[in-house]
């Protein structure tokens, strides 16, 4: 049984369709890699997946979990396990990391149906978890994001995603903007959280993030649709050859 | 379970402005009233109720006849049809055969009103280290703990029954901070006040509970006018809290409550509210008019004043808690969460006034606007000229939920000393639908989010409150955000 599928899925903002009928499925245990060139509809992608109402669904299916994933709210997506390192992180003033994590963790046991997490297994697990990302503790008494660097933010992102524990994990060009130290940081904190039973979908314009995450299958989009899958050696093809290369695809 | 999308930030306010007032319900006891309307007659029938001394009628009379000569202030950003002042009952109490001595004597009916509110008075029940005095419409109903204060020497009692047992007390400072003559609802108050609280904790005395008054609105038609009197004498602490609440009618009723504090030499007296009167409908219908002036004097050296506010009801509110700094070295504190929905009018701050030397006053107020209401916050910091080295701090915050509130800041400054020092700070955001988004990603659904950005927002003052009624506090503001009530 596959964990997400996507089936013929088209999309529009304001009336432009982005995404023309876009195409994947992902198992447990695997790691997909999403690249293509500005524009291509990556960012769309993960923001429809996630449920931002901005975008308008005007064709195809998600199945994630077996359940349809259009039908529910973005709370209930997070909550069944999908999860997403955005590209921009908001900042939140006066709602510390802790408190924020806290919240989010116990809806999510609410919906499961689980007890409220205990405080000290909640900071436990928080100590835990700070170290596999490298961040100090101070920073979890501090508000959600704010006055943090861009590396930081995406850290925190990892954090999170390492706290929360997904099924499905998007992140969302989390490499740009990344120094080579803080892109190792969240390369090892994915390869650390991977597992059997969960999966991560990575969406990257460049190649770079994926010498330390090794993918099981690159899909390249291009123009709202996937327009060629591969192995971890499509991810290099592309970066000789360039995007101008899947243009020619497309024709 | 399924959860509701929220298309639109439209809908959300909707939802917003649909939350319900969980105290709106109206207890049937047998109550007296005076007959409706306001003449002198009334003033005697109400001090003759009170078996007060001559000198609290005489002082009634003085303030009612300076009253009628008075108009109404304008200068607020509020906005209400005019009130007709004969048209109320100023005088409501339930009929009990006699003053109850014991919580046992209390009608069962008026404590279980208390029961509901989650406030219980009975002996087994009683709150863990606060004295409660209750006072349901014109009358105190009950207090609790009054023989261990008494060991103490603390006095602790309704403001009627001080007039009786310390009236020395009472004709010293009853209208010494706020006088009669201040503006046209303490007049109006100084006129037909009925009860409240009085507290007086003799020097060197260290309170050892919170004391605490919740005040109720009942009757219909009835206007609530309650007289607080705090007196803390030398070296002296005392931290008292307020909560209210009221039926939902469709009509509006008036409450002009005066609060007086004097805080002697290295006295501290921490005063925090929890306002939550019945704010009216989402339609905008109904609704107390809270029209309070409170005001404490640092009269000594090393003094300290305190004033911690959490608004969350009244059609309208009218209120500045202020501190008049007039020893040297005294401290003025004001913090403040006024939080205004569906068509509230709030226009709220505070008066730092110094008067001595070194002293230092911080204003912290957090305004959070949703639905169509006004939130206003109007300060004024005054720095005399002998006032030297006073040094003021204020930060003065708005947050917008939509984008049909209003935030307004009216801050005033007034220094005559050059060696002064004010900071004024001021911010106002809105929270995003990024960060709405952002939580539901993170499994929190809409009203949580708000509720989590809210008290984030507000936790700077929040703190302030004594532990229980911080997280009282936090509950109103997520449930006066809340869609429904559960």
């Amino acid at each position: 049984m596959s964990l997400l599928k996507i089936e013929n899925l088209k999309a529009s903002i304001n009336g432009n369709e982005i995404l023309k009928g876009l195409n994947l499925e992902v198992n447990p245990g695997e790691i997909h890699a999403i690249m293509g060139p500005n524009g291509s509809g990556k960012s769309t992608l993960a923001s429809v997946l996630a449920g931002r109402e901005d975008y308008e669904i005007t064709g195809g299916k998600i199945t994630f979990k077996d359940k349809d994933l259009l039908e529910m709210s973005p709370e209930d997506r997070a909550r069944e396990g999908l999860f997403l390192a955005f590209q921009y992180p908001v900042e939140i003033p006066g709602v510390s990391n802790a408190n924020f994590l806290k919240t989010a963790i116990n809806e999510i046991r609410k919906y499961r149906g689980l007890e409220p997490m205990d405080a000290i297994d909640f900071l436990q697990l928080m100590k835990e978890r700070a170290k596999l990302v490298e961040i100090d503790s101070s920073f979890l008494s501090r508000s959600v994001n704010e006055g943090f660097s861009g590396g930081e933010k995406k850290r925190n992102e990892i954090f999170q995603m390492a706290m929360l524990e997904p099924t499905l994990a998007i992140l969302d060009e989390t490499d740009s903007g990344l120094d080579i130290d803080a892109l190792k940081v969240v390369a090892n904190g994915v390869n650390k959280l991977k597992r059997n039973d969960n999966a991560f979908v990575i969406i990257t314009h460049y190649q770079r993030l994926l010498n330390y995450i090794v993918p099981d299958y690159v899909h390249v989009l291009s123009n709202g649709k996937i327009v060629k899958s591969g192995s971890k050696d499509l991810a290099l093809e592309l970066e000789e050859k360039g995007y101008d290369w899947i243009k020619d695809y497309n024709q | 379970m399924s959860q509701e999308i929220i298309e639109t930030d439209e809908q959300l306010l909707e939802k917003l402005a649909n939350s319900e007032y969980k105290w709106g319900f109206y207890s049937n006891i047998e109550q007296e009233f005076a007959p409706k309307g306001l003449n002198e007659d009334i003033i005697r029938f109400i001090s003759k109720k009170k078996n007060e001394p001559e000198f609290m009628l005489n002082w009634r009379l003085k303030a009612f006849r300076f009253w009628q000569k008075m108009k109404e202030p304008k200068w607020a950003k509020v906005k209400f049809p005019p009130i007709d002042y004969q048209d109320a009952y100023y005088y409501a109490a339930p009929v009990q055969k006699a003053t109850p001595k014991s919580l046992d004597e209390v009608d069962p009916e008026i404590l279980k009103i208390y029961d509901k509110l989650g406030i219980p008075l009975d002996e087994q029940k009683k709150l863990q280290g606060i004295a409660v005095d209750a006072v349901l419409d014109s009358v105190s109903v009950a207090t609790t703990f009054k023989d261990i204060l008494a060991k103490e020497g603390i006095i602790f009692c309704p403001i009627s029954e001080a007039v009786q047992t310390h009236p020395e007390l009472v004709e010293k400072y009853l209208g010494s901070v706020v006088p009669y003559t201040d503006n046209y609802y303490a007049a109006l108050n100084s006129a037909v006040f009925s009860d409240g609280s009085f507290v007086y904790v003799p020097k060197g005395v260290r309170c050892p509970m919170e004391l605490s008054t919740y005040f109720r609105i009942n009757a219909a038609s009835t206007g609530q006018f309650e007289r607080t009197l705090i007196i803390a004498d030398e070296g002296s602490y005392v931290s008292y809290l307020e909560g209210c609440t009221a039926p939902m009618r469709d009509e509006n009723q008036l409450h002009a409550a005066v609060v007086e504090l004097i805080a002697h030499k290295n006295a501290e007296i921490k005063y925090s509210t929890v306002q939550n009167w019945y704010p009216g409908d989402k339609d905008g219908n109904g609704g107390i008019y809270n029209f309070v002036t409170k005001r404490g004097l640092c009269e000594g050296e090393n003094s300290k004043i305190s004033w911690t506010q959490v608004e969350t009801g009244s059609a309208i509110t009218w209120k500045y808690p202020s501190c008049v700094l007039k020893g040297d070295n005294s401290v003025g504190e004001f913090y403040s969460v006024a939080m205004t929905n569906n068509y509230q009018q709030a226009d709220t701050g505070t008066k730092m006034i110094h008067l001595g030397k070194n002293t230092k006053s911080r204003i912290v107020s957090k305004g959070i606007s949703a639905g169509r209401s006004d939130n206003s916050y109007r300060g004024l910091v005054k720095i005399t000229k002998n006032a030297d080295n006073a040094r003021n701090f204020s930060q003065c915050d708005s947050l917008l939920l939509g984008d049909k509130c209003g935030a307004h800041t009216f801050p005033y400054l007034e220094i005559q000393n050059q060696t002064a020092t004010v900071e004024h700070e001021a911010t106002t955001s809105k929270i995003s639908e990024d960060i709405i988004f952002y939580l539901n990603q993170r499994g929190i659904s809409t009203e949580d989010a708000i509720a989590l950005i809210v008290n984030g927002y507000a936790k700077e003052v929040l703190n302030q409150l004594p532990m229980e009624f911080a997280v009282e506090a936090q509950k109103l503001l997520s449930i006066s955000l809340e869609g429904s009530v559960g």
